[in-house]
């Protein structure tokens, strides 16, 4: 640990060179370094060395690595360098290319090294480097004095940079401009008319701070707010990957709105997220919020090693950590140390190693795989508890009584055997066989009236059989026997490789006057294999062991007097192979149902044929068994109990995916993975964090409360800033720190780093209150500035990076959902419960495995904001994936956001955003006044919360009379267009329809500006 | 204006609007974010059409013909052979199985191909096939999306998302990435083996739909006439238009083109998919009926996006997991099925696109996303005949698109358990993919959480075997 921490604490970044005097003395100097300069400098060179060592000159060979010098000179055995080269293991060795360096070049470099490693400059002449910004605690800032109009102290560092450039403030945005700003900002929905313009009217001087404080109350604020967080989470409803099976979920997504709705400060939000299971006498709703760490994908498919695949699930939770609170790039130390940045191999296995000893128990999944099953919390209410104990009763008594045999029951089941084997009697087999293939096969008539097979076995094949009916005067069945055979693929009683066969067709013909007459058949029953579907009868009897006789039965509409021999023809048409049956018997029947023959599984007729006294334990408790699921006694008790048991799948008791630790493990600890490959085990570490950031406290314990608490601490240099940042870039568009989730040496640098320090310290000191930072910056001047400037202000500030003006841009894609619904006042409000599923176009859902269908949700639930929408990873909600909502697979710190044609088509025709506008078209009908002026200028309000100009009132007012104008002589259009629900003018309605398609769809009404 | 055009990052989106993005990758996401890529070889192929055979196929009862087999079926796999391996679902020592199906050898190159495969034994002299694939994985989610993406974790850019995004695409009105489905459901690994990953949406493929409209949303409510949309769109354009001139944010252009562009996909797109166009003689080759959802139809549809200019076309047919647990899935019959779906079309396909002279320029790579064990799997005592997931070895063909014709790169050993000369990795692959297209695979990078990411992750040969 000791040489580590002096490793980790060295710098990083670029290296300075103080002396650039050496003296290269010996030829042995010149060889090792241009061996050095050839085999190394490809990767460990330039301005992003590999591992931050280059290897490219004298200097920077001696400067070393940030985790130390890599040459001792004199002690081979002691350099990094050479211990590297001359690796034996081939995860270690470098280069890591092709075979590595030939022995004579290793022997020359430890030579070289051996004698002092002449031509390298003195490494105490070497500088070291500064510590990344980020890496170092923020410090208390003062703000600084500047010229412009001043609200808080934001405004001072953004007028500081401003001023220093020649630009100041725009002036504050119009008020329906700022109210619809703070609305989506604050809630995510746009102010209704009434509330646009009673905040005009408002004159008071607070009239401001008490909109902010009206919508940091609004229960809607928590709902708005948990959308970037989700995408932090990678929140989903499903486990992703092949079946991509549905997890109940929704429990953590509504805990993490009510903690939002009660601005449940940060420090506690992230303890209760990643560690509430370890709290003292932890509450339900703390371990819920441990499903933080629950929203990891789980593969279940079928082959996979249930260690790996929670290897991943660690993974997953080691990265989306660190993206979230330290805004570092860990994940890429799973495979080698960081390339940039100080994280070690090391240390990503030993914050790894935080996670390795949570509650896991092994499930079997049925198909030979096993898969590691995490905690569920069960959240029946009282009421639902008492249901299920009492159906859990009733199934129990069910199930015994199915179970126990009583005299009454052996009698039933012994009068059921002697009518089944009685049936056997009342065939008689069709005589005096004659019996041809048309394709090629060989058909062979034996004295016991069976007919077999042989020869070609074409994958088409019919059989003509004709024969006599004894004994059978009135005809109303005809029986099929498939028959086993030794010489038969397995022993049969079909030809492909499997003994097994497929029927397509089967017709017969009596002959009557001299000609063969069609018998129609009412019913085709089998007593085992497939009767239906693509073919009449196909035959697997690829899993017996012991092949055994398939019987079907074809039954006659009518009783058809015998006037003369039969034709049965037999065709075979196979998909695949040759799967004609090998070897068959026919008979015939007179009885009045000839369907009892069939009426047992095949598999029993062994076990019938054999007395009672004869059969083993294990067949007479088969039949029993059997006998059980079909005995018309029981045939009450059996419905109870389906019913039963229905009822307890739809008791409809929800659960929540929590984590819980293995109890008395100790410290947890884990290997290091060479290379990062599961099964690749090196070096045992245990729960540690990087150093650099800040070392772990003694008082902490070392788990995953302990790493929380380290999180969050006062000295931790990263957490606070980047919350505060992601909590800015959501107010402005883009982060102080432009890639919000890398602070590291490869993220963009602040663009005002002074204020992130000030906002970072000042979130601390206000108790780590989102509300708190949120008002703050609301407040600010540098928030309400209009987005409109001169375009001297949009040449100098092009990315208004330096804040110069109000920020402008599109909606989430929830957000835009939400937007819709709203404007045309079709949306629910309700907060929280399952997810449900809006309008989705057929088809999306369609995998592997997965019979999960998408069942619209009925009523209200249709109209439900966008977070509340099913989200299935592999087949996620497509107008929300098209606005660049993520599948959530992973932590998404930064959605980027396109322009694209499928937006348009899915805004312009997505079926429920057209409903949307149906239903805005209403509304605008029956709030907006009567003239058709005040109804364009009604929806323009509703869309964009102002009124529109002349110039565009105008254009609207002509588009509107030819539009209307049109649909009056295009009335089948009209009607189509208003939906089935409308009354009236059809003309009228439908234009107001078409308006309100495009007001929705206009550029200022999916930006918020 | 345009001084503001030229500085604003928005710009790039504003060329984003449309599929045509080639200009896209020369611009920045943010400073140091995206690097400008293009062409670094002239390119061979300008568009690829991948026939992506979801399941796996078994390599062993269509192309890798193991006489070694016949000799010892049935018997146990020598424990040295499987010492230390995981499998999917085999569990003990399983026994060898010989491929039920007859092999003969074809053209002058004398490739052995089986009986399953009648049409594309007409062609192997225009096919190069690589049979010493291999891959890490072998479930198939991770193994597809590994194929797709060079990484088996979902959340990385598939491959005709990177060359979107790299090279964009010839045809501005068209998505430069369209994914065609046919067979039993869309493949395991689901929509993230065509996703954008990190990079922009905009790069996804966009999914031809089975039924209904080809691409979501196309159509226009019902109502609403193609002369009501034009004028809707006329309304929106002005009142965006007036918006422009007071706001001057880039961003509105960009819309204003991304409705426009809406507008002439409800027409082209339609078009691109109406097989009725095509001649009786073209359906004749195919096998197609139009207004089916087969792989046929896609074959054909895949040649009409060629035509028109897409970049990248992925075809996916699932159902090759021939694991012989059940009748339906094994390599006796279910396979054969498969074969049947897919060899006429996929061979119709390289013969049209060679008459018509788009075949140079058009790189066909058929394939799955690893092999077939040379044991039989036995799953639960199954006696179907059928094979595990294998990722040690598989075969795939490719045709066309400065391919050299006719050759077989790499040889597994007696039993096809290992790859014995020439491996090829997935990386490998898709650098070979990636040079084909011009393109110099450790050069077609993104910056995305403070790490240079690319299509071949650290590794990745050009084969160059396979490169006429």
């Amino acid at each position: 640990m000791k040489t580590r921490r002096v490793f980790v604490s060295l710098p990083l970044v670029a290296v300075l060179v103080l002396s650039a005097s050496v003296i290269v003395d010996a030829q042995p100097a010149d060889e090792a370094l241009g061996l050095l300069k050839k085999s190394c400098a490809g990767c460990h060179s330039g301005a992003s060395p590999a591992a931050h060592l280059r290897l490219d000159s004298a200097e920077h060979i001696a400067a070393g690595a940030p985790m130390g010098p890599v040459i001792v000179p004199g002690d081979s055995a002691a350099s990094k360098l050479i211990i590297r080269v001359s690796s034996p293991d081939k995860a270690t060795r470098m280069p890591p290319m092709g075979n590595g360096l030939a022995p004579e070049q290793i022997a020359l470099l430890r030579t070289w090294v051996d004698h002092g490693a002449p031509g390298l400059p003195k490494s105490d002449t070497v500088a070291k480097v500064q510590k990344l910004w980020s890496y170092i605690k923020p410090a208390e800032v003062t703000p600084p004095t500047v010229k412009g109009p001043v609200r808080n102290a934001i405004d001072q560092f953004i007028l500081a940079k401003l001023e220093s450039q020649g630009l100041t403030f725009q002036p504050e945005a119009p008020k329906e401009i700022l109210i619809r700003r703070l609305s989506l900002d604050l809630i995510g929905l746009p102010p209704s008319p009434k509330e646009v313009s009673d905040f005009v009217a408002d004159s008071r001087p607070d009239a401001y701070d008490r909109l902010v404080n009206r919508l940091l109350t609004s229960p809607h604020y928590g709902e708005r707010w948990a959308r970037p967080w989700l995408d932090l989470a990678r929140y989903a409803d499903t486990n992703g990957y092949e079946k991509d099976l549905q997890r109940t979920m929704w429990k953590y997504r509504d805990w993490v709105i009510d903690a939002l709705n009660r601005d449940m400060p940060y420090d506690e939000f992230t303890i209760e997220q990643l560690a509430g299971d370890l709290l003292p006498n932890p509450t339900i709703e703390q371990k819920i919020a441990t499903g933080f760490n629950r929203n990891t994908m789980l593969n279940e498919e079928g082959g996979v090693d249930k260690d790996e695949a929670h290897f991943e699930v660690l993974v997953d939770r080691v990265n989306t950590t660190s993206e979230v609170w330290l805004g570092s790039t860990l994940g890429c130390s799973q495979c080698h140390n960081h390339k940039y940045d100080p994280f070690t191999q090391r240390d990503y296995y030993s914050m790894m190693a935080f996670f390795s000893h949570t509650m896991k128990t092994s499930k079997d999944y049925g198909d030979t795989s096993m898969k590691w099953i995490e905690p569920q919390l069960d959240l029946a209410t009282p009421a639902q508890e008492d249901k299920r104990k009492v159906l859990r009763a009733k199934i129990d008594d069910l199930e015994a009584k199915l179970k126990t045999s009583t005299p009454a029951l052996e009698s039933e089941q012994g009068e059921w055997e002697q009518r089944t084997l009685n049936a056997k009697k009342d065939w008689r087999p069709i005589g005096d066989l004659k019996a041809h293939a048309l394709h090629g096969a060989d058909l062979t008539v034996s004295a016991d009236g069976s007919i077999e097979a042989s020869g070609q076995n074409p994958r088409e094949e019919t059989y003509v059989i004709e024969g006599k009916l004894e004994g059978v005067e009135s005809l109303r069945g005809i029986r099929i026997e498939a028959l086993p055979a030794k010489s038969l693929p397995r022993g049969g009683p079909g030809r492909d490789v499997y003994g097994d066969f497929t029927v397509s067709e089967i017709r017969a013909e009596m002959m009557s006057d001299g000609k063969w007459t069609p018998i129609e058949w009412s019913r085709e029953l089998s007593d085992d294999g497939r009767v239906g579907g693509k073919q009449l009868w196909t035959v697997d009897a690829t899993r017996d062991d012991v092949r055994i006789p398939r019987q079907m039965v074809l039954v006659a509409k009518t009783p058809i007097a015998v006037t003369g021999p039969v034709r049965i023809t037999i065709r075979q048409d196979s998909e695949f192979t040759g799967q004609s049956i090998g070897r068959f018997r026919l008979s015939a029947s007179s009885v009045d149902d000839p369907s009892t023959i069939v009426k047992v599984r095949a598999r029993f007729w062994p076990i019938l044929a054999a007395p009672a006294t004869d059969r083993t334990a294990d067949q007479k408790k088969d039949l029993s068994a059997y006998f059980r699921t079909i005995a018309p006694s029981l045939a009450s008790a059996r419905d109870a109990l389906r019913g039963a048991e229905s009822d307890l799948d739809r008791l409809g008791i929800v659960t929540a995916q929590i984590m819980e630790e293995t109890p008395g493990e100790g410290v947890p600890c884990d290997n290091i993975r060479a290379r990062g490959a599961f099964a690749s085990k090196a070096d045992k570490v245990c729960a540690d964090v990087p150093e650099f950031i800040m070392p772990f406290p003694a008082d902490l314990p070392r788990n995953r409360l302990g790493l929380a608490k380290w999180l969050v601490s006062p000295d931790n240099p990263l957490t606070a800033r980047v919350a505060i940042n992601r909590i800015w870039a959501q107010f402005f568009g883009r982060g102080i720190v432009e890639t919000a989730e890398d602070f590291g040496t490869q993220g963009e640098r602040p663009t005002h780093p002074e204020l992130l320090d000030w906002l970072a310290v000042e979130f601390m000191h206000r108790g780590w209150s989102m509300k708190a930072m949120d008002r703050l910056i609301v407040t600010s001047n540098a928030y309400r500035q209009s987005s409109i400037a001169p375009q001297e202000v949009l040449n100098a500030d092009p990315y208004n990076k330096l804040i110069s003006r109000g920020a402008r841009f599109r909606l989430e894609a929830e957000l835009i959902r939400d937007f819709t619904l709203t404007t045309s006042g079709l949306m629910n409000p309700k907060i929280g419960g399952p997810s449900v599923f809006p309008y989705q176009p057929d088809g999306v859902w369609d995998v592997p495995y997965s019979n999960e269908k998408w069942t619209e949700s009925k009523g209200g639930d249709r109209y439900r904001r966008g977070l509340y929408t099913f989200a299935r990873r592999s087949a996620m909600y497509p107008a929300l994936i098209n606005f660049d909502a993520t599948s959530r697979e992973v932590c998404t710190v930064r959605r980027i956001r396109t322009n694209t044609p499928l937006q348009a088509l899915t805004a312009l025709n997505d079926p429920a955003f057209f409903e949307a506008a149906q239903a805005m078209a209403k509304r605008v009908e029956a709030e907006g006044g009567t003239s058709t002026k005040d109804r364009i200028d009604y929806a323009f309000r509703i869309v964009t919360s102002r009124a529109p100009t002349p110039s565009e009132l105008d254009r609207m007012q002509s588009w509107f009379d030819k539009e209307d104008s049109y649909f009056k002589s295009h009335s089948d259009e009209a009607m189509k267009i208003v939906g089935a629900s409308s009354s009236g003018d059809a003309a009228s309605a439908a234009s107001w329809t078409m308006l309100s398609n495009v007001l929705l769809n206009l550029d200022e009404a999916v930006t918020r500006h | 204006m345009q001084d503001l055009k030229r500085l604003t990052r928005r710009h790039f989106f504003e060329q984003a609007a449309g599929f045509s993005l080639g200009s896209a990758a020369l611009a920045t996401l943010t400073q140091g974010e995206a690097f400008a890529k293009g062409f670094q070889y002239p390119p061979k192929a300008k568009s690829i059409i991948y026939l992506f055979m979801a399941g796996a196929p078994s390599q062993l009862d269509m192309f890798d013909y193991k006489p070694v087999l016949m000799k010892y079926d049935g018997q146990p796999v020598p424990e040295d052979v499987i010492k230390g391996e995981r499998f999917a679902f085999i569990k003990g020592v399983p026994k060898l199985l010989a491929s039920p199906h007859s092999f003969r050898k074809f053209g002058q190159s004398g490739t052995e191909l089986s009986s399953l495969l009648p049409h594309l034994s007409t062609i192997v002299d225009d096919v190069a096939f690589v049979k010493s694939m291999h891959t890490t994985q072998f479930n198939h989610a991770p193994a597809q999306i590994f194929l797709n993406t060079g990484h088996q974790i979902p959340g990385r850019p598939a491959m005709g998302a990177w060359l979107s995004y790299g090279i964009g695409s010839e045809n501005k009105d068209l998505p430069g990435f369209v994914v065609l489905l046919s067979g039993e459901n869309a493949p395991d690994g689901g929509k993230s083996c065509w996703g954008s990953g990190f990079l922009p949406s905009t790069y996804q493929g966009v999914e031809f739909r089975r039924s209904g409209d080809p691409v979501l949303f196309l159509s226009n409510p019902s109502g609403v006439s193609g002369e009501s949309r034009r004028r809707s769109l006329d309304l929106l354009k002005d009142l965006n238009t007036s918006e422009m001139a007071s706001v001057r944010d880039p961003e509105i252009e960009s819309r204003i083109s991304a409705y426009e562009l809406a507008y002439k996909m409800q027409s082209s797109v339609p078009g691109l998919a109406d097989l009725t166009q095509e001649s009786h003689q073209t359906h004749e080759m195919y096998g197609t009926t139009p207004g089916k959802n087969s792989f046929a139809n896609n074959c054909l549809l895949a040649r009409r996006m060629v035509e028109r200019g897409v970049r990248m076309i992925q075809l996916y047919h699932r159902g090759w997991d021939v694991h012989g647990a059940s009748a339906d899935g094994d390599i006796v019959n279910k396979l054969t099925e498969l074969c049947r779906e897919t060899d006429r079309a996929a061979v119709a396909l390289i013969k049209d696109l060679k008459q018509r002279g788009l075949l140079d320029s058009t790189l066909v790579v058929w394939g799955g996303e690893f092999g077939r064990t040379p044991m039989n799997e036995a799953r639960s005592g199954s006696k179907f005949l059928g094979r595990d997931h294998h990722a040690k070895a598989f075969t795939m063909w490719m045709a066309g698109g400065g391919i050299k014709p006719g050759v077989t790169v790499g040889k597994t050993d007696d039993i096809g358990y290992t790859i014995a000369e020439d491996p090829v990795g997935v990386h490998d692959l898709q650098a070979t993919i990636l040079r084909l297209m011009g393109i110099e695979h450790t050069k077609l990078t993104y910056r995305f959480q403070g790490r240079d990411f690319r299509l071949t992750d650290v590794e990745g040969q050009v084969v160059d075997k396979l490169i006429a």
